[in-house]
């Protein structure tokens, strides 16, 4: 996409974001390449305690606690990410038009947790449901979280979510990039959020669905297993990734760092079933992925995975990445993150890409932790497996993010241009 | 209750629902939205939280009277009367 005029090409900016194990990008790469794990017990209503992977952001560094107290911790989870972006950007904020300012976040489900918590309410005052909250709505609508950013930084312009299952936050950063490219906005804060684990009924779904990671590991940190042949389900987890897009001459204009550009993306469905992933599928909006970047497979450094140590899952994805890469002569190094942090759900997808960005700057690949015995079943070209490995120069990393309903999204982002002020050291 | 418990009641919602506010030098004569950050959603939530823990079913066309502490102690001192804190 780089032969694209310059007001067509989309920079990212500025970064916000909480994970289980780092509340900025340089906490959570740290974590990454220190092995540490985010996933801790938890309890939630109704059963056994479970395993999750829980934030421990501060929502009061922007946010005053009745606005805590009226929104959702999606909308927290939103806004702490949101005024991060935005003071890493260096934008003036105060001299920004927030009418040209739009805000695309992906949510892989929204207003679980008020529906339960609400439901449990009544259930105090015999199912009267005139104790039923009058917040239950602004709570539950679905743009809820953009909706929270909107009224906290006084933006004005365009704001929704993006429901697209765990694709959802690559969804929210093709949102962005398309918006930008229709000139609908100047600045988009995009990426997804999730408030996931303080809802029982996903824990309890993936209970059912014989999906969920139960504590046969020996302890939380290694219960989250992707492509290993011990895995045993899904760790589930909270978390954000928001950054500023612009166009690379605006950036340019103002001198704005840039972590990177957004060099390809597709999205796709698989068309075929309402759990279970498809080879074929991913395969497919892989190759998309690369064709409208103009990159074969032997140009992408590094490609953060999906696999959310399911069974099937990570083998139809190992076999999508092998049919694409195996054959080239410089597969990329694959790694994953959810065996650090558990699955985001709406926030996996971008987590997942800024855990990766900073190989451009120190040429190192974070690996996939809990992987003492891949599965031969998932021949994944390349593996970094429990070790970080240091690959020299990174010019392209590929993110993964496919899910429920079939739905498959890749982001491919590119170094920074050798013209620009880079947010790298090199 | 009598009505210093139920002016006690009402501040401790109050400080629920504004957690931000320093309500100590709260006026009981004037209006509670001349002195406190309180919108339409958060007198709902006044009137839910009473529902909830006292079971007081405040009709909307009674709503005025509660736009002040004095008020609204007035208008909950015979609903509450046989009701402990």
């Amino acid at each position: 996409m780089s032969d694209r005029p310059d007001h067509e090409r989309i920079v990212i900016t500025g970064v916000g974001m909480t994970a289980p194990n780092g509340n900025s990008l340089a906490e959570y790469r740290a974590a990454l390449l220190a092995g540490k794990s985010g996933v801790v017990p938890f309890e939630t209503r109704y059963m056994p305690p479970v395993l999750a992977g829980v934030c421990d952001f501060d929502p009061l560094r922007h946010q005053n606690r009745r606005e805590v107290r009226r929104g959702t911790r999606a909308g927290s989870v939103a806004v702490y990410c949101a005024h991060e972006a935005i003071a890493d950007s260096g934008l003036p904020w105060d001299e920004v038009n927030k009418e040209r300012v739009g805000v695309y976040l992906g949510i892989t489900e929204h207003g679980n947790v008020e529906t339960e918590n609400e439901i449990f309410e009544i259930s105090q005052f015999e199912y009267d449901t005139k104790v039923w909250s009058h917040h239950h709505n602004p709570r539950t609508v679905a743009n809820n979280p953009a909706g929270e950013v909107t009224l906290s930084l006084k933006i004005s312009g365009p704001h929704y979510t993006l429901g697209a299952a765990c694709a959802a936050g690559n969804a929210g950063l093709i949102q962005g990039c398309q918006m930008l490219r229709l000139g609908e906005v100047d600045m988009a804060l995009c990426g997804g959020v999730s408030e996931s684990i303080h809802t029982f009924g996903i824990f309890a779904s993936f209970a059912a669905q014989g999906a969920l990671a139960c504590c046969k590991a020996s302890s939380p940190a290694e219960a989250c297993r992707p492509f290993d042949l011990a895995r045993n389900g899904i760790v589930v987890a909270e978390g954000g990734g928001i950054v500023t897009l612009e166009r690379l001459d605006s950036a340019k204009k103002r001198g704005a760092k840039i972590y990177g550009e957004i060099a390809g993306h597709a999205m796709n469905s698989d068309a075929s079933d309402f759990v279970l992933p498809s080879r074929t599928g991913q395969a497919r909006c892989l190759e998309m992925g690369l064709e409208r970047a103009g990159l074969g497979p032997g140009e992408i450094d590094v490609l953060s995975s999906h696999a959310t140590a399911t069974v099937q899952g990570d083998i139809e994805e190992a076999t999508a990445i092998g049919s694409v890469f195996g054959d080239a002569k410089t597969p990329p190094a694959v790694n994953n993150t959810k065996s650090f942090i558990g699955h985001a759900m709406g926030a996996a997808g971008v987590l997942e890409l800024l855990g990766n960005l900073p190989s451009f700057e120190d040429g190192v690949v974070h690996p996939t932790i809990n992987c003492p015995d891949p599965d031969p079943k998932c021949p994944v070209p390349n593996l970094v497996a429990n070790d970080a490995k240091r690959v020299g120069r990174v010019d392209h990393v590929l993110n993964n993010s496919f899910g429920m309903l079939g739905i498959n999204s890749v982001v491919i982002v590119k170094r920074p241009p050798n013209d620009v002020t880079s947010a790298w050291a090199n | 209750m009598t009505r210093p418990e139920i002016r006690g009641v009402i501040l401790d919602i109050l400080e629920n629902i504004a957690p931000d506010e320093d309500l100590t030098d709260l006026n009981d004569s004037d209006p509670f939205r001349e002195q406190m950050e309180l919108d339409s959603m958060d007198f709902l939530d006044i009137v839910m939280e009473l529902r909830k823990r006292y079971r007081v079913q405040i009709p909307e066309e009674d709503y005025p009277n509660l736009n002040t502490m004095n008020g609204t102690v007035d208008y909950l001192e015979p609903k509450l009367a046989d009701t402990p804190v």
